[in-house]
């Protein structure tokens, strides 16, 4: 039996390396993170979701929203511009080196040489980081993103199959009615989409006296029965602040942009 | 190797006495598994026509998508895999050491305690009460009782293993009793950092991966393994080739693989994605491994059985093996990841490795044990040979279209100027040849319930017959002897 313990232990070290590797590591490394600030600024980064949205991440949770959507930006480069803020004393000079140099579409070190070199020649420069990808490009957020952004989901929800959008900064792109019309009937602000309608989460009724002030306006093919109106549960506003709460698009140290 | 007879003078206890003591446990633990399987494969079906008619169900919120796509997957990994995983593992390690099971009933209560954790935390789901984890969907109530159904059961087979009368020890042995192992440690980690005291942040979102490709790529390799290279020598009727290089795999896959599962462009610091694709890189050894050892133990056997039988169930989920875990690895590449990262591809190498590897390795493994088990011819072979079919179809429907069409998608999704449903209605045909997949599924995984639930029927009939013979034979021998 001796050596049977010593095949134990190398067992469970080899298995407990892992564990070490992707559970202690990440948890002393990042479990104590606080919040950072937006690059340039003394504004902290990311702030508390409002109640009503952090609701609303439940109600994403329990309707398992991460099945088809990801809320992670992925970025493949960046790419720099220089431009000129200030000629200086002698705006000649600068506008004809300007006029010999590429000032767009720069990787950081060409752009900080043409930035050094207009400022040798008196003028004032800024420069500019864009991300780069087909994420970028599609509008689904401004940069990559990164460990900060989910400093207070609770669950983390990063998704992992884009049968839908990305909705890292779905709250940048769309507005509570048009969230709300597209959870009651996808169809009818999104052509040919395929996301399943969540229609129990509002409720159809009888118009009372007078209609609700937060009767849903929906199009006729997708609209109740005439006397009868549509109205947002109290799950489907939250849900809907839940989803215009995600933002990540503000330039980090860890993921630079300009604002 | 079984046929191995130890020296001494002691008895040898016959299989079938190892059979007769783990008939109650093995019952309980296929039974549920067979009922989840089939369950599970109904959520699946629900699931994947959503995306043909997405106004199918909606109306009901226990059937919206998102509730059953997770409840379908974790039916099949913790319904079917885990309890049928465990009912092998038992009656392997008792065959292997020729050690029958003491006190089966704690088993067998231990069996149904982990169908009822199963049962909570499908209703946990459906009824919105999902963690949000993948792989981890059961809430609290159900993860508690599965945990402990668990730790009674590899309690009772390490028990069994430490008394075993046949000390030789087999490669099975190892990944069994590492599997029995590591389950407890990943599922407690995972509930307890995630569910019961969440870390911060995007640690959560670390911690759910290295569990679930502990889970779902190790564990279910260290048992599936260990059934393989229990049966692929017995059906061959050659001895496993060899020894020692199945012994590499085994400390080559438990040193490598458990750094899989972290995709290269997460958004994480530089050094975890890194030292994940290492890791998955490094795992090519141990899967070529096993496929060395596969193919050097089945090439050139004389094995005859008819089409469909136990071997093609278990040749099969061999070669599912390799090839899904040739597909993880890949994905840890970062340039294949770019493309396949967030497709179908992803999906369909899981389901390979739940379902083309683990379950057709337990279906094989089952049709082989469970006659000798339960002492009852299997009632229907026929159709046991044809789910054979059924499934492997089915299987092949499933993942290749998905996997072919997550390639074409990821290309669409990384080229800007195809719009976003462009590559969702590229998807739509290879989503209809994967609906028609899991039909086949479907039907196979009602064959193998039938089989299961039709045995379970005869013994139980059999058990009444012989109480009622028992119950009038005093009266027939007294008047005999009067």
């Amino acid at each position: 039996m001796k050596n049977g313990f010593w095949i134990f232990l190398a067992v469970f070290v080899t298995l407990g390396g892992s564990w070490c590797g992707f559970v202690l590591a990440p948890e002393l490394q990042l479990g104590g993170a606080k919040q950072t600030t937006v690059l340039n600024t003394s504004d902290v980064y990311p702030v508390g979701r409002p109640g009503e949205a952090t609701q609303g991440s439940s109600v994403y949770r329990a309707n398992g929203c991460a099945a088809c959507h990801t809320e992670q930006v992925r970025q493949t480069g960046m790419t720099c511009g220089v431009t000129l803020t200030e000629a200086g004393k002698n705006p000649q000079a600068v506008t004809n080196l300007i006029s010999s140099l590429v000032l767009t579409n720069l990787t950081k070190e060409e752009a900080d040489a043409a930035s050094a070199k207009i400022t040798a020649a008196g003028g004032k420069t800024e420069i500019h980081i864009a991300a780069t990808g087909p994420d970028i490009a599609r509008g689904w957020g401004m940069r990559q993103s990164v460990a900060e952004d989910y400093l207070y989901d609770q669950p983390v929800q990063l998704g992992n199959l884009r049968a839908g959008p990305d909705l890292a900064n779905a709250g940048a792109r769309t507005d509570a009615n048009w969230q709300l019309l597209h959870l009651y009937a996808p169809q009818s602000v999104v052509k040919g989409s395929a996301m399943p309608p969540f229609r129990y989460l509002f409720e159809v009724r009888k118009i009372g006296r007078e209609p609700s002030p937060d009767v849903l306006k929906l199009p006729p093919e997708f609209a109740p029965p005439a006397g009868y109106e549509v109205v947002p549960q109290p799950e489907a506003r939250e849900l809907a602040a839940y989803l215009l709460s995600l933002r990540a698009n503000a330039p980090l140290y860890s993921a630079p942009i300009s604002p | 190797m079984n046929e191995i007879k130890t020296p001494d003078a002691r008895a040898e206890t016959p299989d079938s006495k190892v059979d007769a003591s783990l008939r109650l446990p093995l019952l309980a633990l296929f039974g549920g598994a067979a009922f989840w399987l089939v369950a599970g494969s109904v959520l699946a079906m629900i699931a994947s026509i959503k995306f043909h008619a997405p106004d199918f169900l909606a109306a009901c919120p226990w059937l919206t998508y998102g509730r059953v796509q997770p409840a379908a997957d974790d039916a099949l990994l913790y319904g079917f895999c885990i309890p049928a995983g465990l009912g092998v593992a038992l009656w392997l390690l008792a065959q292997l050491g020729q050690t029958p099971l003491r006190g089966a009933l704690v088993p067998v209560v231990a069996a149904k305690l982990w169908h009822l954790g199963v049962l909570i935390g499908l209703i946990g789901i459906l009824s919105g009460n999902s963690t949000g984890f993948a792989w981890l969907e059961f809430p609290r109530a159900g993860s508690v009782v599965l945990f402990f159904a668990y730790l009674l059961l590899a309690l009772w087979a390490i028990m069994n293993f430490a008394a075993r009368r046949d000390h030789a020890l087999n490669p099975s042995h190892w990944f069994l009793v590492a599997a029995l192992f590591w389950f407890p440690w990943i599922y407690s980690t995972a509930n307890l950092f995630l569910v019961a005291w969440p870390a911060r942040g995007i640690v959560q979102a670390i911690i759910g991966w290295w569990f679930a490709n502990n889970l779902i790529f190790i564990w279910l390799a260290l048992v599936g393994i260990g059934v393989m290279f229990y049966f692929l020598p017995k059906f061959s009727g050659r001895p496993l080739r060899n020894y020692y290089l199945a012994l590499f795999a085994f400390w080559t896959l438990i040193l490598f693989g458990t750094w899989c599962g972290i995709p290269p462009g997460a958004p994480l610091p530089a050094w975890m994605p890194v030292l994940s694709s290492v890791g998955a890189t490094l795992t090519v050894v141990p899967v070529l491994a096993v496929a060395v050892i596969a193919w050097q133990t089945i090439c050139g056997s004389n094995h005859c059985e008819p089409k469909g039988g136990p071997f093609c169930f278990i040749r099969f989920g061999t070669l599912s093996f390799v090839l899904a875990s040739l597909m993880l690895i890949s994905t840890a590449c970062p340039r294949i990841s770019r493309v396949t990262e967030f497709t179908w591809f992803g999906p369909a190498q899981t389901q390979l490795q739940l379902y083309g590897f683990f379950a057709m390795t337990m279906f094989g493994a089952i049709y082989y044990l469970l006659p000798r088990v339960v002492g009852v011819e299997l009632p229907f072979p026929k159709l046991a040979r044809l789910q054979f079919w059924l499934s492997m179809l089915g299987v092949l429907l499933f993942i290749v279209p998905l996997a072919i069409g997550g390639v074409v998608q990821g290309m669409k999704l990384n080229n800007p100027n195809f719009a976003f449903m462009d590559a969702t209605k590229a998807m739509l045909p290879f989503l209809r040849t994967s609906t028609v997949g899991l039909l086949l599924i479907l039907l196979g995984n009602l064959l193998f319930a039938l089989n299961i639930f039709a045995m379970t029927f005869i013994w139980e009939k059999s058990l009444v017959k012989k109480a009622y013979a028992i119950v009038i034979a005093p009266l027939k021998n007294q008047e005999v002897k009067a």
